[in-house]
């Protein structure tokens, strides 16, 4: 079987914008949720939270609650083992607090009851009895050498002698020499900046059903990831994985929010105690104070730039919490912060710290808005400075093709400078701007991966087309996959249903996250499709009686390769399915693979805003987004990555922020308090998609979904910083800190 | 021999080298190898890293080839969102 030799593929299906299969259940509310889901004989799962941030939990006595008329059952961490793998006990610790409570929200105790209106009852009867500790939730003042202890023992190998007693890991990247690059410099800015924490904001709450009685257990969730909630699930309830089938949900958001445990372990063992069903949906109060929010920072840049606009070097130290937990992310934003360049001399450095403050979790692009943030706004002070023109100052700087990446590689093919070309080209650089208003630029990167990935294609009798695939579907993969399989078969897309299966049903699937699923999902379609072809072509040679060699496929059609094959009439699809049976039987194909070849991405965004200079709010008037999306397969959908991704950044940096108070209680869990920006809050954001190819991919897919995130953070501070005259250096740059910045200034 | 880059952070726990060289041919064999030369290495390496050959990232591909030319950089594991 050959595949017609294509120097440039004529896609006929993949770049189209076709009807999305789950729209109109979506819209109708057909759509099964996480909360969505009941059985017969269900109990209602409730969890009883810490009121401090700090806590040693001296004792718990819930036989009150246990006693109460209507509940089945109460766990404690003492329902649970202790798992040695360190990474493992720091998720079951995280669900259910054992020996301390670490932030306000952290779960202590748990009920299932008959109804809520019981279980909230026997939640009011246990008795915790607290030693409240000192608490820290800064993480300046986390690495101080006499700060409150979160947890002891935490440090890696990597933290030198001396450090505070929260410092869990330290990082360093770059090459060169530091010194002389700054030597070279007509202007070094050094610049200090802050980052509040920022939820990832899903619309849906986390939910669950269990049921795990006689060691077997079903669990249907919403999640990005099944297979890991299988793995962690059955880790900490002490389960063989085959004893644990978990079916995800229809998902309403998760931005790597969803790409871990919370209330699930806890779902189990509540049922595995009470032998019922047992369902949790936590409230919007329960998500802020008790899932993953993303890391808050505090970071120092130094760059060094010549009069004409050539970076000489850079330097940045990066200090972020993830919560009561060790955290790894700011290795990834040490990697990301001066990757868009192209620099003889680079550092950065990382230290990760301690707080009472809930768990990070990962949140598109992990570590990488806050730290590109803060080298993006001292390039555009330096181009302030000078007077040079931002744009053509990352152009000149650029990161392209050949050069050594500040974290170590040697890029190669990118699109850096063909998005600050098209951001150069396009109406909105030079359009004119109104009073107060102004104009701001930042480049944004991620490194995106691929992963494990398990497809099954099969065709149906009829010739219509069934994919099964096992990542849940968080931003149009469905109709993506879909499009990859027509297009290799030559088929219709509307001849092709993709739908997300359970863990028992394929073999293992890493979580949809890293950008990965239309690049990682869509080459192992094709493989698939590949596969079944070469089946349908074989079993063709077979009725021809010809080699398999001489059947090609084409258009949805076996064909013989050429004159010499003989003279036989093309048999489509619909033919070949209908004689399976008697041809060899079912046809179909699979492909499992650790995907690997992602491709990075850079994005380039222009933002203007207006700033009221009465009372320090912005106003986003104009945004363009231009990314390297490889080749785009659903554009509907990358620009829904890309206009999405813009807006969580936007709302990162004007108004979102985790506020606690002087006990380390959080203030604002719920979304009056955090605000999110909304549609009415922003212009159309306009995307621009540029295509080029990834040469990991069949088709030159690359991720899309978090680079989009990056660069809004610094595009807003450098517009704000033109229209009202005054630089911020902290986030969200919420309404009173600007007015108060422009009250200073005068 | 391939020449493997180290960020800065692990170099303490190569002697102080930025660069270390050693004998392998795919992915799996290099992290063997580094773990062999250089224990201090073994801790980080059990957490997870990734390996860059000639500039693509690969988590945990065993049989990645390694040619002794290659640009060879050991990163932190890759993690998104």
């Amino acid at each position: 079987m050959n595949f017609p030799a294509k120097t440039k593929r004529d896609f006929k299906v993949v770049g189209t914008r076709v009807a999305r299969p789950d729209g109109v259940d979506k819209v109708t509310g057909r759509a099964l949720y996480g909360a969505d889901f009941s059985v017969p004989g269900m109990l209602v799962g409730r969890i009883l939270r810490s009121p401090h941030a700090h806590a040693r939990i001296r004792n718990i006595d819930a036989s009150r609650a246990e006693a109460l008329a209507g509940v089945k059952a109460v766990v404690t961490a003492a329902d649970f083992g202790v798992p040695e793998d360190a990474a493992l006990r720091d998720i079951q610790d995280n669900c259910m607090a054992r020996e301390k409570a670490l932030y306000h929200g952290h779960a202590v105790a748990a009920v299932a009851a008959k109804d809520a209106e019981t279980a909230k009852a026997a939640l009011k009867l246990i008795e915790v009895d607290y030693e409240v500790l000192p608490h820290v939730t800064d993480v300046d003042a986390a690495m101080a050498a006499d700060a409150p202890v979160v947890q002891e023992g935490r440090a890696d190998e990597t933290v030198p002698e001396g450090s505070g007693p929260n410092v869990t890991m330290y990082t360093e990247f770059g090459h060169g020499d530091l010194e002389a690059g700054f030597a070279k410099a007509d202007l070094v800015l050094e610049r200090s900046f802050k980052t509040e924490a920022t939820h990832q904001g899903y619309i849906e709450p986390h939910a669950c059903l269990a049921t795990l009685t006689g060691g077997r257990g079903e669990l249907w969730c919403t999640t990005q990831g099944q297979y890991l909630v299988r793995e962690l699930c059955a880790g900490i309830l002490g389960m063989e994985a085959s004893q644990l089938r978990v079916t995800a949900s229809e998902i309403g958001g998760g931005f790597g929010g969803k790409t871990t445990v919370f209330i699930e372990p806890v779902a189990l063992a509540l049922s595995r105690k009470s032998g019922r069903p047992v369902k949790i949906v936590m409230t919007r109060s329960e998500i802020f104070c008790a899932t993953g929010p993303t890391i808050s920072s505090s970071m120092d840049v130094k760059i060094g730039i010549t009069r004409d606009g050539r970076i000489t070097a850079g330097e940045a130290t990066l200090r972020y919490q993830g919560g009561a937990f060790p955290c790894e992310t700011v290795s990834m934003g040490a990697q990301a912060a001066f990757a868009a360049y192209d620099l003889e001399a680079v550092r950065t450095y990382g230290w990760n710290a301690l707080t009472n403050r809930p768990k990070e979790a990962a949140y598109r692009a992990p570590g990488a808005p806050v730290s590109i943030y803060a080298v993006e706004s001292v390039v555009d002070e330096l181009c302030q400075e000078f007077g040079l023109d931002p744009l053509e100052i990352r152009l000149r700087n650029a990161a392209r093709d050949g050069t050594k990446a500040s974290y170590g590689p040697t890029f190669d093919q990118i699109g850096l400078v063909a998005t600050l070309e098209a951001a150069k080209a396009h109406p909105h650089y030079t359009a004119p701007l109104g009073e107060n208003q102004g104009r701001g630029l930042s480049c944004g990167f991620w490194f995106n991966f691929g992963g494990n990935t398990c497809v099954s294609l099969n065709l149906n009798n009829d010739g219509t087309v069934g994919i099964t695939e096992g990542n849940p579907d968080i931003g149009g993969s469905r109709a993506s996959i879909s499009m990859m399989a027509a297009e290799e078969l030559g088929i219709p897309y509307d001849k092709v249903r993709t739908v997300i299966t359970d863990t028992n049903s394929l073999g293992h699937n890493d979580v949809t996250d890293g950008s990965r699923v239309t690049f990682a999902v869509g080459l192992a379609t094709i493989e698939a499709a590949r596969a079944a072809i070469k089946v349908m072509c074989a079993r063709v040679a077979k009725i021809w009686g010809i080699d398999e060699e001489a059947v090609v496929w084409e258009d949805g059609h076996a064909k013989p390769s050429g004159p010499n094959a003989g003279d036989f009439d093309p048999m489509s699809i619909e033919e070949i399915a209908a004689i399976a049976s008697e041809t060899g039987g079912p046809i179909a194909g699979h492909h499992e693979v650790n995907a690997e070849g992602a491709g990075v991405s850079f994005g380039v965004h222009l933002a203007d805003v207006e700033v009221d200079p009465e009372t320090g709010a912005t106003k986003v008037v104009r945004y363009t987004v231009f990314q390297d999306a490889g080749k785009a397969v659903h554009p509907d959908y990358v620009e829904g990555q890309m206009q999405g991704g813009s807006v969580q950044g936007i709302g990162w940096a004007l108004n979102e922020e985790y506020i606690y108070d002087e006990d380390g209680r959080l203030q604002n869990a719920g979304f009056l308090d955090y605000r999110i920006p909304v549609a009415s809050d922003l212009p159309m954001i306009e995307p621009v998609i540029l295509e080029i190819p990834n040469p990991g991919h069949p088709y030159g897919v690359r991720g899309v979904g978090e680079t989009s995130i990056v660069p809004p953070l610094a595009a807003l501070s450098n517009a704000v910083s033109r229209a009202a005259g005054i630089r911020l250096h902290e986030l969200p740059m919420s309404p009173p800190k600007i007015l108060k910045a422009m009250m200073s200034k005068g | 021999m391939v020449a493997v880059t180290l960020w800065g952070a692990l170099r303490d726990q190569a002697d102080g080298q930025e660069v270390v060289e050693v004998e392998a041919s795919n992915f799996k064999e290099l992290l063997d190898a580094l773990e062999a030369s250089h224990p201090g290495l073994k801790p980080q390496i059990e957490r997870g890293v990734s390996v860059a050959i000639d500039g693509r990232v690969y988590r945990n591909s065993w049989f990645t080839e390694i040619r002794p030319d290659s640009e060879v950089v050991l990163m932190p594991y890759m993690k998104g969102g």
